[in-house]
């Protein structure tokens, strides 16, 4: 793995997604005191991913905290820092790792500012590498944002490009509630992007509509978006018009954005790598067929992991979707329709 | 605890690394005698104060206890026979302290500024009942052991704030078998965090007792793996948790780290109102618990010091019905909250994406007044 660049001035830089999240936790930690980073191997390391590389350097020990290898700490130690002033954003190595942090996610940061009436609250971010794809052993690519989303009074968003892992990365450092972050990390090394290190924060709350289209609405996040784009070129081939919205924000949904597109498209297909039932995708389905259903064209269409085991890397193409299986499944639209 | 250097052959291949011992804290014998000579801090006027407190306590945990047979209350965790512990805390914490309570520390809540017309409000079911008392203690904390690793975060805080104060956290004995609690003292002694956490051991954890929760002969040598200091209190004596309290403060002003107190008490109550510890544990056992009890002891005290007469105690009992029943009547008086309220705190800045939660909500309410 290539060392990241070392953030040296506030300028315009290309930089690939890791870098980005890289560059927002140097922006904010320079201009919020309150900003702290912890986790395992964050320090002096830099993170295994090297996405908190220099930081200990920059800010000292006392602002970037090398924790003892305990999830359930790591996270509970944000809640008792979020309360006390500070806006901690902590790292999971790997997502496959954050279980032992629910607990403190689902019963007291998501709660906090809830069961106090508001006199206290969480001001955390919880960063974690998440998804297939990268060749890692047992445990490390699995896609589980949906177990978060589920939950009230947190936030969920997932970046999909450098400049939007910049932009919403400071957005959720700043949010004054808990956010998990989870940054798809088979596109961390992935395609560059010219980013203005300015600190400008891009909306929560908000889908990013990618690409605009008349056909077909392709609805996706992370690392599927590149397998999306990739399918919206080969169908535009084919004649067919797709428009592509990145959700960003898992949780809450911006549903308006995503009806108002399929309203005007009569089709609807979403993406994602997480296993198939009880997925978001589901929830974005029920939420069509509740809001817009005499609208469609044809049924909605889901292009997913399976309800398996992640498997081992050796198989975990069989199970990611690619862009093929996003053609197909918007063809089948245009046939049942 | 201190390494033991010299390489003193022990067994075949085997040579002494390390031994330790631990401290036990009393004041009072379970009659009120003086143990060891009376401290400093506990003047007459200190002494007759921490009486008053937990017989308040003990007062207001009846009414309490009146109000779910009543059905006026939810269920709720008695603190009879935790009086010492809770009032010791509370008169050991500062005002700029962090305190991280679990779910029996009435006492300490009574000297924290909480009206307890609120603790009703948070048994009763009623959420405004964690709403006031100093901005930065937490609320009242149920999931077990959890509440360990945010006062071990907030004494984080504290450290990197340059505040030069202490997160005081309180656990249940059945706590200390938990990930979280281990996790939490590992990191104290890693940081040398300014954290004291206090350990009700009062023999239960619900039925399950204490000698089949844990095989360590005590909870304090804990402290011990994770490098912090540990200390016994007689739990049943104001003056001992006062007095480790006081201790753990200086320890923590030197940067000596974190310290484990082993309060030592019996619940001599239920779990809570929706238990019954006649199925687990004898009259005879519970008999011989009230023998060691903590009001009853200090209040010998204070009549051998002359601080206290029967008179003095009619006095103060009434007082303390009067005010415990000005505080039901606040619970009981209080304008219902909102439907509404369940979505005023869930975030900060209300997302415009939910609103269609609130339509919801609005036709229910509705079909509710129909």
């Amino acid at each position: 793995m290539a060392a990241v660049n070392q953030v040296t001035s506030a300028e315009q830089m290309d930089s690939v997604l890791l870098e980005a999240v890289n560059l927002a936790l140097h922006y904010e930690m320079e201009h919020d005191e309150s900003v702290v980073v912890l986790g395992e191997d964050v320090g002096t390391n830099g993170g295994v991913f090297r996405a908190t590389s220099g930081l200990k350097e920059k800010f000292g020990f006392k602002r970037v905290m090398d924790t003892p290898l305990a999830e359930a700490l790591i996270a509970g130690l944000s809640v008792g820092m979020a309360t006390q002033g500070l806006k901690p954003v902590a790292e999971i190595q790997f997502m496959g790792f954050i279980f032992p942090a629910f607990e403190h996610l689902f019963c007291h940061a998501a709660r906090m500012r809830n069961r106090t009436r508001g006199r206290m609250s969480c001001p955390m971010v919880l960063r974690a590498p998440y998804g297939g794809g990268i060749h890692a052993p047992e445990h490390h690519s699995e896609s589980t944002e949906a177990l978060i989303a589920h939950t009230p009074g947190i936030r969920v968003v997932i970046p999909s490009s450098p400049a939007r892992a910049y932009g919403l990365l400071l957005a959720a450092i700043r949010d004054p509630d808990p956010v998990v972050f989870l940054e798809p990390k088979r596109i961390y090394r992935g395609a560059k992007q010219s980013i203005i290190n300015n600190g400008e924060a891009l909306p929560l709350d908000t889908c990013f509509t990618l690409r605009t289209g008349t056909d077909v609405t392709l609805i996706s996040w992370g690392a599927c978006i590149a397998d999306t784009l990739q399918a919206a070129d080969a169908l535009a081939e084919k004649g067919i018009s797709a428009e592509v919205i990145d959700v960003a924000t898992i949780k809450p949904l911006d549903m308006r954005t995503m009806i108002t597109s399929v309203v005007n498209t009569g089709r609807c297909v979403i993406v994602h790598e997480a296993a198939r039932s009880f997925a978001v995708g589901a929830e974005i389905a029920a939420q069509v067929s509740e809001k817009c259903f005499l609208n469609l064209l044809a049924p909605v269409q889901r292009v997913t992991g399976f309800d398996t085991h992640m498997p081992y890397f050796k198989n975990e193409h069989f199970y990611l979707p690619n862009s093929a299986d996003i053609v197909a499944a918007v063809e089948k639209c245009f046939k049942e329709a | 605890m201190k390494a033991v250097n010299q390489a003193k052959v022990t067994a075949q291949g085997h040579s002494p690394l390390m031994e330790f011992s631990l401290q036990k804290i009393q004041f009072l014998d379970e009659d009120g005698n003086w143990v060891s000579e009376r401290p400093e801090f506990a003047t007459d006027e200190w002494l007759v104060q921490a009486y008053q407190h937990m017989v308040l306590n003990r007062v207001f945990d009846q009414k309490a206890i009146a109000l779910q047979r009543t059905g006026q209350m939810g269920t709720y965790p008695s603190s009879l026979g935790q009086e010492a512990f809770g009032i010791a805390i509370g008169m050991g914490l500062q005002k700029d302290d962090v305190f991280v309570p679990y779910y029996r520390d009435h006492g300490a809540h009574l000297l924290r500024g909480h009206k307890l017309s609120d603790l009703l409000l948070y048994w009763g079911g009623d959420e405004r009942g964690s709403a006031h008392g100093p901005k930065q203690d937490f609320p009242i904390c149920v999931p077990i052991a959890t509440q360990i690793t945010h006062a071990a975060g907030a004494a984080a805080a504290l450290k990197i704030q340059n505040k030069n104060q202490l997160a005081v956290v309180t656990i249940g004995d059945g706590g200390t078998s938990k990930g979280d609690f281990f996790e939490s003292l590992n990191v104290a002694g890693a940081w040398q965090l300014p954290l004291v956490v206090l350990v009700n051991n009062n023999q239960y954890a619900i039925s399950v007792p204490r000698d089949i929760q844990c095989g360590a002969p005590t909870l304090a040598q804990k402290a011990i793996g994770a490098g912090i200091y540990g200390v016994q209190v007689d739990g049943n004596d104001v003056l001992a948790v006062y007095q480790a309290m006081l201790e753990a403060r200086q320890r923590a002003d030197e940067h000596k780290g974190a310290t484990l107190i082993e309060a030592i008490t019996y619940r001599l109550g239920d779990h809570t109102t929706a238990d019954d510890a006649s199925r687990y544990r004898s009259n005879d056992e519970v008999k011989q618990a009230w023998q060691k009890e903590p009001i009853k002891r200090l209040q010998n005290a204070l009549f051998n010091l002359g601080l206290w007469d029967g008179e003095k105690e009619k006095q103060w009992q009434n007082q303390c019905a009067q005010h415990v029943d000005e505080v039901v009547a606040e619970y009981l008086t209080l304008e219902k909250d909102t439907a509404e309220s369940m979505f005023d705190h869930l975030y900060q800045d209300w997302p415009e994406v939910m609103n269609e939660q609130l339509d919801l909500l609005a036709d229910k309410l509705t079909r509710m007044n129909h």
